[in-house]
């Protein structure tokens, strides 16, 4: 490999590091507006979280150098130890961490908090990147998907034992890098509509998307299948069965449930459609019929998942979002008090420091996770506005950025960086404005926290250090 | 470094422009659109505290302050503020135990956790001063001032009423009170509600999520100063109502005493009576329980809501009305012998003098030449029928204020009850009734309602010589114009002028006719001052009868008139008519002298005598 000379500083990517500092400004001033009080003594009273921040953000200039000193190629070779080392700690988090708020996700060191969690995503993007860019590896081998999703999937699991569901899902975000990389078109598609099943399960009775489900499949099976009477065939089975069981329990007077009758129905009819296909050589039917159970199945484990293994609070946060529950004071207050502060902003919002809505602790988390209702309180849409074409303008040129890169590691780092921030970028302020359920992830650079701070500090410097370095190579 | 899936990057791109797209909208749609959320706002950090006005202060018509307000401190607990403190050092302060002092605490709990509830109502000022000390060691505890209402001179409670909480039904019609609020609830306190009151301020303060507050809103630019209640002047007399009271102690009944020339009531008195300064304060809830049930009902104020036949008193209506329909002249004489006998039936009557002419008539209250005048007024030949002779002689009634309500400014008055023709059809046919059938109307029995302050009126109506004032008992409101129009308004009856001199002067025979003559008052006579008055015996199908009076003093120029209604008193001579002499005499001279009838009213006990039986 043939290496040459360049200077690290003038090859940094100067737009992101702007981007990144005014990120970090406007979060520092916001975090000092929602918890300025009386009590403070100078931004720097350390019992404040303003003043702490500033420390954080202290620490984590010094941590962003020091990524950028270290050579480029330390991160790809020692990806898995790194993700290793962090993978450590978050099995220890739930023996040895302090539960706050009913979750085990923090070592407590006296005054300070420190969240394993944060650093996962980084060496996780990592340690993908490097499987990734191993030769021969390609998504479309099962078992090297079924790989690449048990790196993504093995720390989110650990955190889901915390728990602390909003950091499991940013896991999720990471399909865009196996997406960019090749993942068959197939798996979105079909994770597209489980997305959607799950949603129609949530809000809409079973029942009612079973059989939509069915009246569908057969519709669809209609159209691809040539020998139309191979159709007719396929539903007069299904009718016939579905009937017969029904006036079988009717005439014992069996005390089933519907659901049990569906789904006898379907196992019947599946077996004589199997039959049929392996005699006619029919391939459609039985790929449509597995689209069906495999719905079917999948919208009874959600609603069973939803009502007997979510906890309370979850489904109740998921219900308000839906609209199918309504309960201002409730589960609701979070998203409505939110939405309250943000929406009284108007244009220009109340000023700085002028916010009643976060002053007076009206949004809980104002500090953290609702640090875009400051923003949009006392700036407005204006204010809110700029915020979102920031995040916008640093994604779209980390994209960029990682269309950019020579090798197979930087590029897909690149976009685990692109994809976790966007996600964060999405979530949070789509759950402070009610376009998401409220699952408690900090919006990047912005909200209060040393851990979050420093660990998308080292995130996106990381790939700065990567791409400052794309041309060293031949 | 180019593969096949290169081109995916543009729909990740695009999935980021769409989505940040959607967050824009949205934002826009919160922020711009929308101004429902500015509102939510407003109501989340403001919080609106009244500030309660003193009320009204009321004095007598002399000026003498009956009416005033005390500091009284409340005792308030926001739950949520709570944090560990020294229970016992509480409630051996509060005097209350630690059972009841947690229940409170849970029950505050129960209904808010960030909104104040009342833990102890009305706490004394020096337990107040102690708790200052201590309040802050106490977290979540603060005291809310407000007045309460005190009594200088414990008299007059059914003519001032009392303030109570404002009720759900009160809270719901009217947005001027809120829950915890007072309210005037009878008397001159809910008659003059609106003027007492003033008007609740209001300081605006941010407050945070916890409700606590942060400071005033804008620096106070928008709160509301209160405004201080209106004084009010009432009509009554505080030494004559004293004086009154006193008299009607261990007896049921009242007395209604106005100022003919103004319709101003002098003194209303209703026994058995309360004391105002049992319904203020934290005693008040137990001590209206306790007066509720008491069965001599001393919360009702008979001199308004009850209703009695008049008795022999309306002799002197009936007497009028006769004048008024050329039935009867002053010197017609119609004999008696020892009552009056038609057609089968008898109205009894005592032994005097026969025949009599109207003056002496009155003054010796003879049933019979009463019950004379009365077959005369409905049998006269102006009228086609009983019908509408009867018609002719209720409406003379009505024009007296009988079976209508007629002060200006008594909650709850009671309209007495004058009965209709059509109400003897019912029970008789149309043409079942005659003059005979109505008999005992001629001497005021029978189905006739008329309250206390209703014969009052009458009287003033005779002493003024054919009209009345609407009796009322409000005199002044600081900055407030009298209605003059109404309290001002001559209300003139049916009846003549000149016809009242012939009842006028039965009258005082009756309290000052030489002895021997038959006059049925006598007792009622005070020297040097000319009382007119009639006695009357209201039959009382539940017991002994009820013992009325009514006068008027002097007799030119008058200055009082009064009704006195003693309930199973018996004859109207035996206790309502001393007792009309005395407030009589009490008001004019300022003093009783006539020491003797003062005590034998004084140690008269109509109540528990009647109760040893």
């Amino acid at each position: 490999m043939v290496r040459r000379r360049i200077n690290i500083v003038s090859n940094l990517d100067w737009v992101i590091i702007g981007i990144y500092l005014s990120l970090i400004i406007i979060g520092w001033l916001n975090i000092y507006s929602a918890e300025f009080n009386e009590s403070g003594k100078s931004v720097f009273d350390l019992s404040q979280r303003y003043g702490k921040q500033l420390l954080w953000i202290m620490a984590a200039l010094v941590i962003s150098i020091i990524i950028i000193i270290i050579d480029s190629r330390f991160y790809q070779y020692f990806a898995s130890l790194l993700y290793g080392l962090v993978i450590i700690p978050l099995i220890l988090v739930l023996v040895l961490g302090t539960e706050i708020h009913g979750s085990r996700s923090w070592f407590v060191f006296g005054n300070f908090h420190f969240q394993p969690s944060e650093f996962a995503k980084c060496v996780t993007g990592l340690a993908l990147a490097r499987y990734l860019c191993l030769p021969n590896i390609k998504l479309q081998n099962f078992r090297h998907l079924l790989l690449s999703l048990a790196i993504i999937v093995f720390p989110g699991i650990l955190i889901m034992l915390q728990p602390d569901t909003g950091s499991t899902l940013v896991y999720a975000s990471l399909i865009i890098v196996l997406y960019r990389e090749g993942l068959p078109a197939i798996y979105v598609i079909v994770g597209i509509i489980l997305t959607l099943l799950f949603l129609f399960t949530l809000i809409f009775d079973k029942l009612y998307i079973i059989i939509a489900l069915i009246i569908l499949v057969f519709i669809f099976y209609f159209f691809i299948e040539k020998r139309k009477r191979f159709f007719f065939t396929g539903i007069t089975v299904f009718i016939i069965t579905g009937g017969l069981i029904w006036l079988i329990s009717l005439i014992l007077s069996l005390n089933i449930s519907i659901y049990f009758m569906i789904m006898l129905t379907l196992v019947i009819t599946g077996i004589i459609y199997s039959i049929l296909s392996y005699r006619y050589k029919l391939k459609y039917i039985m790929l449509v019929f597995v689209f069906l159970i495999g719905s079917v199945t999948f919208t009874f484990s959600v609603d069973y998942v939803v009502h007997n293994v979510l906890k309370e609070h979850q489904q109740k946060r998921i219900n308000v979002l839906l609209g199918l529950d309504s309960d201002p004071l409730g589960s609701g207050y979070n998203i409505n008090q939110s939405k309250i502060a943000i929406g009284s902003g108007g244009m220009l919002g109340k000023g700085y420091l002028r916010g009643t809505q976060t002053k007076f602790n009206f949004v809980p988390e104002q500090s953290t996770d609702f640090i875009f209702c400051t923003i949009g309180e006392e700036w407005g849409f204006a204010g809110g506005a700029f915020v979102v074409i920031l995040f916008v303008s640093l994604l779209l040129r980390i994209l960029y950025l990682a269309e950019q890169q020579r090798t197979r590691f930087s590029r897909i780092y690149g976009y685990s960086v692109f994809s976790i921030l966007l996600f964060h970028f999405l979530v949070n302020i789509g759950m402070t404005i009610g376009l998401f359920p409220v699952i408690g992830i900090p919006l990047p650079f912005i909200s209060y926290g040393g851990s979050s701070l420093w660990g998308f500090t080292i995130l996106l410097f990381i790939f700065l250090r990567l791409n400052a370095s794309r041309t060293e190579f031949l | 470094m180019k593969n096949q899936f290169e081109n995916r990057k543009f729909v990740v791109g695009g999935l980021l422009i769409l989505f940040a797209l959607v967050l824009l909208v949205k934002l826009f749609s919160l922020q711009i659109i929308k101004t429902s959320y500015r509102l939510s706002a407003d109501n989340n950090v403001l919080r609106y505290v009244p500030q309660f006005p003193a009320r009204g202060l009321i004095f007598d018509r002399n000026g003498e302050l009956i009416v005033y307000n005390e500091a009284a401190y409340d005792l308030m607990v926001v739950p949520s503020q709570l944090s560990a403190f020294d229970t016992t050092d509480l409630c051996n302060l509060l005097s209350m135990d630690k059972t009841s002092l947690e229940t409170k605490i849970q029950e505050a709990k129960d209904y808010s956790t960030f909104i104040p509830s009342p833990l102890l109502k009305q706490i004394s000022s020096i337990t107040y001063a102690r708790l200052q000390e201590k309040l802050f060691r106490l977290p979540g505890f603060y005291v809310q001032t407000r007045t309460l209402r005190k009594y200088s001179r414990d008299i007059s409670s059914h003519i001032l009423g009392y303030v109570g909480e404002v009720s759900d039904k009160v809270i719901n019609e009217d947005p001027y009170y809120k829950l915890g609020d007072y309210i005037g609830i009878s008397g001159i306190e809910k008659s003059y509600e609106k003027v007492l009151r003033g008007k609740k301020g209001v300081n605006i303060f941010l407050v945070d999520v916890h409700n606590r507050i942060k400071g005033p809103y804008q620096n106070g630019r928008h709160d509301e100063l209160p405004v201080v209640g209106s004084n009010l002047t009432a009509t009554f007399d505080a030494d004559l109502q004293a004086y009154g009271e006193k008299l009607m102690e261990n007896k049921t009944g009242s007395i209604v005493a106005l100022e003919p020339s103004s319709g101003e009531v002098l003194a209303m008195i209703s026994a058995p009576s309360y004391k105002p300064s049992l319904l203020i304060g934290r005693i008040r809830s137990l001590n209206y329980l306790n007066l509720l049930q008491d069965t001599l009902k001393p919360l009702f104020n008979r001199a308004l809501m009850a209703s009695y036949p008049p008795g022999s008193t309306f002799k002197t209506i009936n007497g009028l009305i006769g004048l008024q329909e050329k039935v009867l002249f002053p010197r017609s004489e119609y004999y008696c012998d020892l009552g009056y006998y038609a057609r089968g039936i008898y109205v009894g009557c005592h032994n005097h003098y026969s025949p009599l002419d109207l003056t002496r008539a009155v003054q010796n209250s003879c049933n019979a030449y009463f019950c004379n005048v009365f077959r005369n007024i409905l049998d006269s030949r102006q009228y086609s029928d009983i019908h509408e002779s009867f018609e002719s002689w209720r409406n003379h009634l009505l024009s007296f204020g009988f079976g209508q309500t007629i002060s200006l400014d008594f909650p709850n008055e009671l309209k007495g009850f004058i009965p209709k023709s059509s109400y003897y059809d019912r029970y008789y046919g149309k043409t079942g009734w005659s003059s005979l059938t109505l008999i005992s109307l001629a001497i005021g029995q029978g189905e006739l309602g008329i309250t206390p302050l209703q014969m009052a009126n009458m009287t003033a109506v005779i002493a003024n010589r054919g009209y009345y004032f609407s009796p009322h008992i409000a005199k002044n409101i600081d900055g407030l114009e009298e209605d003059q129009e109404k309290t001002e308004l001559k209300h003139f009856t049916s009846i003549d002028s000149i016809n009242f001199t012939a009842i006028i002067e039965g009258m005082d025979l009756a309290v000052n006719g030489a002895p021997g003559t038959g006059s049925t008052a006598r007792i009622a006579r005070i020297d040097s001052i000319t009382v007119c008055g009639k006695t009357g015996t209201a039959e009382n199908p539940h017991g002994e009868d009820h013992s009325l009076f009514l006068a008027f003093a002097p007799k030119d120029n008058p200055k009082i008139a009064i009704v006195v209604v003693v309930e199973n008193g018996g004859f109207g001579s035996t206790y309502a008519a001393p007792i009309a002499s005395l407030m009589i005499e009490k008001y004019l001279k300022g003093s009783v002298n006539r020491k003797w009838i003062e005590d034998y009213i004084l140690k008269t006990d109509l109540i528990h005598g009647q109760k040893e039986n």
